[in-house]
């Protein structure tokens, strides 16, 4: 106790000297327990502030996120397809809110380390004892010549929910059956793994219930991906003929674009596309490159004992933003390391040290509506780094049954009810 | 009777260092299961609650999973990666959760 009021007078006396120099002063309530502040309202950051509030009630928690509602990307590419409505993503603050935790729906525009601020598009200064960064992904826009946020509007990424979704969905729509699809996939890292893959095959479904002459090519900057045989085998058995994968040995790694003329340039061809959606490099949301959390691979560093920034102090890293070893930048492992960061931050808080975690991450895709498949993990820290339990893990079998399959698209349905009901619900 | 919840109540809230022995933290791995088993009733889901079961049904079902003794979609890969120990104490940690 005695080390938390010293720090709450610590913060009253920061807060006093800003007062005094007439610098804004945050209106956030004083809780006995400190302050916490979260930037990044998707499944990391408002599972986060959520948990935390429910861990210690005392503790002051504001969630910082510029929208006002949240647009899921799990389930997306179902609605990139016609098969669900993009209603279905979508979820609000309320229910968190409704819990105690403070909103503040302004982006966050600086952090600094030292002071223990934030500030925000408004002006507004939040103080923290502790800040927990969860700001998903940006695009690195300068790393594919020709694509910008303009050149989005004519070739979608689609790899933030929302408006980019509904625009692949139009253009898949307005196309004529024969049309040629592009798909461009990232290197690694980038959040969701298996996502292109299960993308091009919802698209490849689309196009052979509804346009059965067209084509779609995904050009990809990676020879191997994420529950990669299983997918292949899907497309043999549903797609064959409709759906070719070119790997960066076969040239798939696509080196600029050009949305004028609607092509991709490879280092051996230019790709014609009808519709084509570049999932562009990417890096930390913008925020950790400002509060100095991000290294020089534009993502963030962190101990997996608390999920605390190696670069920064008294900041966490959590969700797709983080460097989180073998855990893939999934929802589910999103979700899982929030409810650990907010234990050890309240533990943290307390004057305790966190146990050692024991993460999981569990993921399914679509091959088709009926056809689900799955990867799960187990992870915990070995030396500073999240790495496999050994002999733990591993992909749905090679050799299942149309059953199997269909059984597990049922449970990503049901995981897509569980997480978002957790977190938002 | 009344008063033994309420100091746990407070000890909860406290969050105490896990090494005490009350501790109420979440041992590890705990808290990444409510991914996919809801902590609530209202989700549609065929995968069960945990929160409240008794912790040897919990502990039996972890077992055999791991013993690929229980047909599985994901549990199997999971309940590999985890101890006697480690499933122990999960299931004594749910076992304790209230709704």
């Amino acid at each position: 106790m005695t080390g938390l009021l010293r720090r709450r007078d610590l913060l009253m006396r920061v807060a006093g000297a800003a007062a005094a120099a007439a610098l804004p002063v945050p209106a956030v309530a004083q809780g006995a327990g400190g302050q916490i502040v979260v930037i990044g309202g998707g499944f990391a950051g408002a599972t986060c502030a959520r948990t935390l509030k429910r861990l210690d009630p005392r503790l002051a928690v504001t969630l910082v996120e510029a929208n006002r509602g949240f647009t899921a990307c799990p389930f997306s590419n179902e609605v990139v397809a016609g098969l669900r409505d993009l209603r279905e993503q979508e979820f609000d603050y309320d229910k968190i809110r409704g819990e105690g935790v403070a909103l503040s729906f302004a982006a966050a525009t600086a952090v600094d380390p030292q002071g223990r601020a934030v500030t925000l598009a408004d002006g507004t200064r939040l103080l923290y004892d502790r800040l927990v960064l969860a700001p998903g992904i940006d695009f690195r826009w300068e790393a594919l010549p020709g694509y910008d946020e303009a050149a989005a509007q004519k070739m979608p990424h689609a790899w933030k929910a929302g408006a980019q979704t509904l625009l692949l969905r139009h253009q898949l729509e307005a196309m004529a059956d024969g049309g040629v699809v592009v798909i461009t996939a990232p290197a690694n890292p980038y959040r969701c793994p298996p996502g292109p893959y299960e993308r091009a095959s919802l698209i490849a479904h689309y196009l052979k219930t509804k346009k059965p002459k067209s084509k779609l090519i995904v050009l990809d900057a990676k020879d191997a991906f994420s529950k990669q045989k299983l997918f292949q085998n899907g497309w043999a058995a549903l797609y064959p003929g409709l759906l070719e994968w070119v790997p960066l040995s076969a040239g798939g790694k696509v080196n600029s674009v050009d949305p004028g003329a609607m092509t991709l340039a490879t280092d051996f061809a230019t790709q014609k596309a009808d519709v084509a959606n570049v999932i562009p490099p990417q890096k930390a949301g913008q925020i950790a490159e400002l509060a100095g959390v991000a290294d020089r691979t534009g993502w963030c560093p962190i101990d997996p004992l608390s999920f605390a920034s190696t670069l920064q102090p008294n900041i966490h890293v959590i969700g797709d933003a983080a460097i989180a070893g073998a855990m893939p930048k999934s929802a589910f492992a999103a979700n899982a390391q929030a409810k650990f960061c907010a234990a050890a931050v309240a533990i943290l808080l307390s004057g305790g040290s966190p146990l050692p975690p024991k993460l999981i991450n569990t993921c399914y895709s679509l091959v088709a509506p009926d056809y689900g498949i799955s990867v799960a993990g187990v992870y915990h820290p070995v030396d500073g780094q999240l790495v496999d339990v050994a002999r733990a893990g591993g992909t749905s079998p090679l050799d299942a049954p149309a059953a199997t399959r269909a059984l597990e698209a049922g449970l990503a349905d049901a995981w897509f009810r569980t997480i978002t009901g957790e977190v938002f619900g | 009777m009344i008063v033994r919840p309420i100091l746990l109540a407070i000890a909860f809230a406290a969050l105490v260092p896990a090494a005490e022995a009350a501790s109420p933290a979440p041992p590890p791995g705990a808290v990444s299961c409510s991914g996919c088993h809801p902590a609530s009733k209202a989700v549609a889901t065929p995968v069960p609650r945990l929160i409240g079961r008794n912790p040897a049904e919990i502990e039996a079902a972890m077992q055999a999973f791991r013993s690929h003794q229980r047909p599985a979609s994901v549990m199997d890969r999971i309940a590999t990666g985890f101890s006697d120990d480690e499933i122990k104490a999960i299931a004594a940690w749910y076992a304790a959760q209230k709704d």
